[in-house]
């Protein structure tokens, strides 16, 4: 899940993060909780997990708090991985 | 008891001057919003009470008293006077719910000029058209919102200034301002702009089915609207812990997130921080918040995370609880009383109308799922769809209209006189805006539909447009298309609302895609990040439907309403005007 957890976190920083910000994000950084990601936003997150690893996130687990890191997001990908 | 006490009785013989009363309003004193929330306060011996009870993400956390709201808004007020910003100037709020936002709307006030507040998730283009139409001065932001500006700042020759509030100030470019209220030195006094009545305060854009957002200009006679409504409805007194959950970026943030409950000395919560069910109660707990205005999206949110979480925190603290920006469902009136113990009393206005026009009342019957009774002083109807003749019939639906004449309503839209005309009933041609908004004898049309009951409440039915109202924001479809056809995949765009549990309804695209480009999950992925980051993630589509071919009349007009129909299951109407193939 290292593969997951980087790729994630790759996409967290290209779509969420500015260039010019001085925000260090890692895999605990609270993405909604925070404010960096709302929740609206979080649904272009669930589409990037479903193409990319092919899975179907039902609503009931697409919830801020488990959208709210990328360690729990890589969590919700192997859930529905297997 | 409750402040409005019998509804009945405030209904008959009202009068606006109550207003006046419940503020112990003098005769001679400054209208100025800005002073009446701040140095006023503090004149009648409340300086050192609470005003604003700040917590931001993580352990970030500050309070201030109205003696610093008068002086950290004297500061702002100072610094835009010795930038040569002058009254009537428009100076925009481009921030997240940060102190010195509030600070700085006051300030504005105070020194005469014109608020612009902004929803600082906005892109810049959202940015830009909305800077452009008002002939924007001055913008202040902070370092994390400064770098969207700087994209479209070449752009706007008006924007000759752009000040940041927060941030490191090592990091602005040339030209740049920095200011930091709380580290300048005190503004212990200034000199208030000598407002009156039709002075303009706040300039907030809302969206339409055509065109660009439109900015409805309101004035400093608004207060009056203001202070009752936060008196009667959100039954608001003086030793209330309030918190209003609304981003001054939208009219509910300014209308009773600043100037209600300010300006009767209440003090306030703001939580800055992304939604969590378990922060926002725990938030009410630490703060022991009495009074929460809320919205109906963050409501299901609350619902769907269920009783047990509700049951892990001590919410005794709350004594009344009221919802705007969209219509409140039965199911969530029924569950916040069962796990509240509070029924949340639902509410309906508009940017354009200022303050709340229809209402559940504290102490009085609520019909779940309705929006209640007009506000004393409001006669509102709902009209014929075709004949505009108000509908006398219990349960029919038309168009929800007001009689024009309270004083928190919409002077003008920006520079739009035909647009504002056109939300008139019955206006003569070439009425002044002055005229038709004091006309009692017009109906102003607010573009949303309901039916009336024997008893006189209303219920919401939806809007008579194509606007999109998504977790109660409202978002133009035009906006949206015209955004989605500069992505390099999109020929032709059409954008509706379609039903979502949680935020009522959310965008929906339809694309037609140019030679080249196939559908696949990797462009949906790009066409919506590329809104999100253009528009807003308000206007992000939630869904994209590749189509080869879009719904026209023969004209060439996108049939939305065929496309809405069909996302709602309901009847697609006449066809009679739909293109043939």
């Amino acid at each position: 899940m290292d593969d997951v957890r980087e790729a994630v976190l790759e996409y967290v920083i290209d779509e969420y993060i500015d260039e010019d910000d001085d925000l260090e994000v890692d895999a605990d950084t609270a993405l909604i909780s925070s404010g960096i990601v709302d929740s609206f936003s979080m649904v272009s997150l669930k589409a990037f997990l479903e193409n990319k690893y092919d899975i179907r996130i039902p609503d009931e687990d697409a919830t801020p708090e488990a959208f709210d890191t990328v360690n729990s997001i890589v969590r919700i990908v192997e859930k529905h991985s297997s | 008891m409750s402040n409005i006490g019998t509804y009945d009785e405030k209904r008959e013989n009202f009068t606006w001057d109550v207003a006046k009363e419940v503020l112990g309003w003098e005769q001679g004193e400054l209208l100025n919003i800005g002073a009446i929330c701040s140095d006023r306060v503090c004149a009648r011996g409340h300086a050192d009470r609470v005003a604003l009870i700040w917590e931001g993400f993580g352990d970030r956390k500050a309070t201030y008293t109205f003696g610093d709201l008068k002086v950290f808004s004297n500061g702002i007020a100072q610094m835009l006077v010795d930038q040569g910003i002058a009254p009537g100037d428009r100076v925009c709020l481009f921030m997240d719910k940060i102190p010195s936002l509030y600070f700085a709307f006051l300030g504005v006030l105070k020194m005469g000029g014109v608020v612009q507040p902004l929803f600082s998730a906005f892109g810049d283009e959202s940015l830009e058209v909305r800077l452009a139409s008002a002939g924007t001065k001055a913008i202040l932001t902070t370092r994390k919102h400064v770098k969207k500006v700087r994209k479209i700042l070449d752009r706007l020759p008006d924007l000759t200034h752009v000040i940041v509030l927060e941030g490191d100030p090592s990091k602005l470019k040339d030209g740049e301002v920095f200011f930091d209220v709380e580290s300048a030195p005190r503004v212990e006094e200034f000199e208030v702009y000598q407002s009156g009545p039709e002075t303009p305060s706040v300039l907030h854009y809302t969206s339409g089915t055509t065109g660009q957002p439109k900015g409805a200009l309101h004035a400093h006679d608004s207060i009056w609207g203001q202070v009752l409504t936060t008196s009667w409805v959100l039954d608001l007194r003086e030793d209330d812990i309030y918190w209003c959950t609304a981003d001054p970026g939208w009219v509910t943030g300014t209308s009773y997130g600043i100037i209600g409950p300010w300006s009767l000395g209440v003090t306030q919560c703001v939580l800055d921080s992304g939604f969590t069910s378990a922060r926002w109660y725990q938030f009410i707990a630490d703060n022991h918040v009495t009074v929460w205005y809320s919205a109906p999206t963050a409501i299901r949110s609350l619902m769907r995370d269920g009783d047990e979480l509700v049951a892990k925190h001590d919410l005794s603290s709350l004594r009344h609880l009221a919802s705007v920006g969209e219509p409140l469902n039965a199911e969530a009136v029924v569950w916040s009383e069962k796990v509240y113990g509070l029924a949340f009393h639902d509410t309906f206005w508009q940017t354009e109308t200022g303050s709340i026009m229809i209402a559940n009342y504290p102490g009085l019957p609520i019909k779940p799922g309705s929006m209640g009774r007009p506000f004393p002083g409001i006669e509102a109807a709902v009209l014929d769809l075709k004949t505009h003749e108000p509908l006398t019939e219990p349960n029919s639906v038309g168009l929800i209209a007001f009689r024009p004449g309270w004083p928190s309503m919409f002077r003008a839209y920006w520079k739009e006189p035909a647009k504002y005309a056109s939300r008139f009933v019955g206006a003569a041609d070439g009425a002044t805006p002055d005229e038709l908004r004091t006309d009692t004898s017009l109906w102003y049309v607010s573009g949303d539909r309901s039916s009336v009951d024997a008893d006189g409440y209303f219920w919401f039915v939806g809007r008579d447009d194509d606007v999109i109202n998504t977790g109660g924001h409202l978002v133009g479809p035009f906006e949206i298309e015209s955004a989605l056809v500069e992505h390099e995949a999109v020929a032709e765009a059409a954008a509706v609302g379609k039903p979502d549990a949680v935020n009522m309804e959310v965008v929906k695209a339809f694309v037609t895609l140019k030679p080249g480009f196939e559908p696949s999950g990797d462009l949906e992925l790009s066409i919506m990040n590329f809104i999100r980051k253009k528009l807003s993630p308000l206007a992000m589509p939630q869904e994209i439907e590749y189509t080869d071919k879009l719904p026209r009349t023969r004209s060439g007009k996108i049939l939305r309403r065929y496309l809405r129909a069909i996302e709602w299951g309901e009847d697609v109407g006449d066809l009679s005007t739909l293109e043939d193939d």
